[in-house]
């Protein structure tokens, strides 16, 4: 067998896993995987990215929407350490990556040399797995292992830092994908009991809610949890993660759990006699304070890492299955109730909500835009259709809570770490995925600056990814939170920022600047007009707040729709 | 709905034993655990079980019930091992050693020492020009006891390991290994399932 080298193992990896586009950023250590890559062009698109942290955001945007783990290549050092943000973010969500680092000669190894850093050891806590590989040979099993422990179960990262010298050495290159791992069963046996149990329990609940987390996308059983709201009629809400599992306006449809989620479903979840929770792990941000929270329910939770069933509230029923497989064994089991009076419980709520905070939000009477406005045009103007993609903040709750999501998997945000400067290189990973639906960012002023170098990114790869930017000069959530918790001082919230339509052109994209409600929607057409990407920026309201929120501390029902 | 956590839950001594394979990197995966939750180890030690090329780790922590449980659910995760449990004090069978290094230059009487290590059924290592090394295996109290009495005649060094400890439940490693198997095949079974689905 004709011998390869290591940097040429890696590449014939990731065309035998059939990866043709991946993301990165070239450096001394990784030197000869990106000269392999000069020969394979054809097969292997690589997007060059402006910093290492929009690399891996780009690779997990784009794995989100094609449903393949992404793949990153950076260096070691700063390139490695760089891009840990991302890795954190991506597997706090569940989504599979392989990043892949360079690193120093194997014989430098813990000396300090130049450009290392245990990387090995920093991804511990923060990836789902990772591996050190100091030989040529090691690097075709190590690649298949990579990937399938990325892709399965519950999906993560998994980084794979590889010595130089592994790199530049030679090897015979044999690739077995899939490998059968003894210490790691990702799929557990299901057990016909607890399915019949949980069914039993499922068919005499009174008032039961649904919940529906990112667990649904990933298992992609969006058809199987369709049937399963629809066969009983029991009323379903969404974490954010989950959002897009079916569509917004679906008539069982309760809304958005958690903070800034939808009135109804957090103040009736006290209420209800059972919870079925779906592929999501009651975050502090969906529960509110924990020993207030379903005082009364059974909990139902079927859900695929068994490290979090029971880790922050107790079920009656643990179903540890993969969630598509345990809904399909269900199915036949289950049979449809009379809900609506329960449901009317849910409308009322939503009535209320609507006059207090919807209105407000999107028919204002004040002069200047709320941020809310614009997305909810954008929803009007794409039909649903676009990708949207979120930074973090005010600009994420109010596209979460006011873009009518159709279809799966088109709902984009960082939930679990909350990283802010990650919605421009997601858009850019979103465009760089699909080019059938419109990518469609709404970010803040804040975390758009945290990286803006993306733009860069965008231009290379003529991305027509459409920005628009809430731009209220400050911190908004932050500033909302000293508002309301630190009489309002202040502290380091408000921005000088740039000229943003400006910054935009000195990288031949173009753009606007809307400060007037009556110019909004003529910007809005141009922009979705553009065959290339566009910066709209809309002057938002700085005061504004976003409504309702459970405030940290409090249980769900007592969620507040307004300051008093 | 019960609350995971109850405030009147008291803390106990756990052993947590873990199986995991012959990888670099798993001792700090294991700790790690630990660490994020600002949990201290009392003692760990580590060796290759009687299965070969899997190795056993045994950590004694102090802890609530559910956060042990907890801890033991989030290492098991962990691709590279193979079954985490907890223990009560009263399911493990445990031991630890201790080694003292005893100055002898303040022995009067030589017969005295020989009478302590006697009573406490230690034995004795070495014996060299200033001092002798003394070994005992037993509990910790145990250990501590011999230390106090050897205290006051100059303890130059003194080490004790970590717990080794064996389960009292009648399931071995052996069958674990068998049911792992069978779970990887049955994995493999949904996940094509899946695929087609």
């Amino acid at each position: 067998m004709e011998k390869v080298s290591g940097a040429e193992a890696v590449v014939l990896s990731l065309i035998e896993e059939g990866q043709d586009t991946i993301f990165g950023y070239p450096g001394g250590a990784v030197i000869p995987i990106y000269d392999r890559l000069y020969f394979h062009t054809n097969e292997i698109h690589h997007v060059l990215a402006r910093h290492e942290q929009g690399a891996v955001h780009e690779a997990q945007a784009y794995a989100q929407i094609t449903g393949k783990p992404g793949v990153c290549i950076v260096t070691s050092g700063p390139g490695a350490t760089n891009a840990i943000t991302g890795v954190a973010n991506a597997n706090m969500d569940s989504v599979p990556l392989v990043v892949i680092s360079g690193q120093v000669i194997e014989g430098f190894l813990g000396s300090d040399a130049f450009q290392e850093t245990d990387v090995f050891g920093l991804s511990m806590p923060i990836a789902k797995w990772s591996i050190q590989v100091t030989r040529a040979e090691d690097i075709a099993e190590a690649m298949a292992k990579a990937f399938y422990v990325a892709v399965t179960g519950r999906p993560g990262v998994v980084m794979v830092d590889i010595t130089k010298n592994a790199l530049t050495s030679k090897t015979e290159f044999k690739y077995h994908k899939s490998p059968t791992l003894r210490s790691y069963a990702p799929y557990p046996d299901i057990d016909a009991e607890v399915i019949a149990r949980a069914a039993a329990t499922i068919n005499s609940a009174k008032k039961p809610i649904i919940l529906l987390g990112h667990g649904v996308l990933i298992a992609n059983a969006q058809r199987q949890v369709k049937e399963f709201v629809e066969k009983t009629g029991i009323p379903f809400g969404m974490t954010l993660m989950g959002l897009t599992s079916l569509p917004s306006s679906h008539p069982l449809c309760v809304g958005m759990l958690g903070m800034h989620g939808s009135y109804a479903v957090n103040i009736l979840t006290n209420q209800a006699d059972l919870i079925i929770a779906i592929g999501m792990r009651f975050s502090d941000r969906v529960t509110g304070r924990l020993q207030g929270y379903a005082p009364r329910a059974k909990v139902i939770h079927i859900e695929i890492d068994k490290s979090e069933i029971d880790k922050n509230v107790e079920t009656d029923i643990a179903i540890h299955a993969d969630l598509k497989t345990a809904i399909t064994r269900m199915l036949p089991l289950l049979h449809s109730n009379d809900y609506s009076d329960w449901r009317e419980e849910f409308y009322k709520l939503y009535d209320k909500e609507y006059a207090e905070v919807i209105k407000k939000d999107l028919y204002s009477n004040l002069p200047v835009i709320q941020p809310g406005e614009p997305v909810a045009m954008v929803s009007k103007k794409t039909n649903g259709d676009a990708v949207v993609v979120t930074d973090v903040g005010q600009n994420q709750m109010v596209a979460a809570r006011y873009y009518d999501f159709k279809y799966p998997n088109t709902f984009l945000t960082s939930g679990g770490l909350g990283t802010m400067g990650f919605g421009l290189p997601a858009a850019v990973g979103a465009a760089v995925a699909q080019n059938s639906r419109p990518v469609v960012l709404f970010t803040g002023d804040g975390g758009f600056q945290m990286n803006e170098q993306e733009l860069g990114t965008i231009v290379q790869e003529k991305l027509p990814v459409k920005i628009v930017i809430l731009n209220n000069s400050v911190l908004g959530m932050v500033r909302q939170w000293q508002n309301m918790f630190q009489e309002k001082r202040y502290s380091q919230t408000d921005l000088v920022n740039p000229d943003f339509v400006a910054l935009a052109k000195a990288y031949n994209i173009p753009g606007q600047r809307v400060e007037r409600r009556q110019d909004l929607e003529q910007a809005i057409d141009k922009m979705l007009e553009a065959k290339t990407a566009y910066l709209l920026e809309v002057v938002v309201d700085k005061d504004m707040k976003v409504f309702p929120f459970i405030a940290p501390g409090s249980s769900v029902d007592e969620m507040k729709l307004n300051e008093d | 709905m019960l609350m995971i956590h109850q405030t009147e839950e008291t803390p106990e001594q756990f052993t947590v034993t873990v199986f995991t394979e012959d990888k670099v990197g798993l001792l700090n995966r294991i700790t790690i655990v630990f660490t994020r939750r600002h949990l201290n180890i009392d003692s760990l030690t580590t060796s290759e079980s009687e299965v070969p090329g899997i190795f056993r780790y045994t950590i004694v922590t102090h802890c609530t019930e559910s956060l042990i449980k907890k801890v033991t659910t989030q290492i098991e995760k962990l691709t590279e091992v193979l079954r985490a449990f907890y223990f009560h004090e009263e399911d493990v069978i445990y031991q630890e050693i201790a080694l003292y290094k005893v100055s002898t230059s303040n022995i009067v009487n030589g017969h005295i020492i020989e009478k302590i290590v006697r009573q406490s059924n230690a034995r004795v290592l070495d014996i060299e020009e200033g001092f002798i090394v003394i070994e005992k295996t037993g509990y910790k109290d145990e250990t501590q006891q011999l230390f106090n009495q050897l205290e006051p005649y100059g303890i130059l060094q003194f080490a004790r390991s970590g717990r080794v400890a064996v389960t009292r439940p009648k399931k071995e490693l052996s069958n674990y290994l068998r049911d792992l198997v069978k779970a990887a095949e049955i994995s493999n079974t949904i996940r094509d399932w899946k695929l087609k689905n």
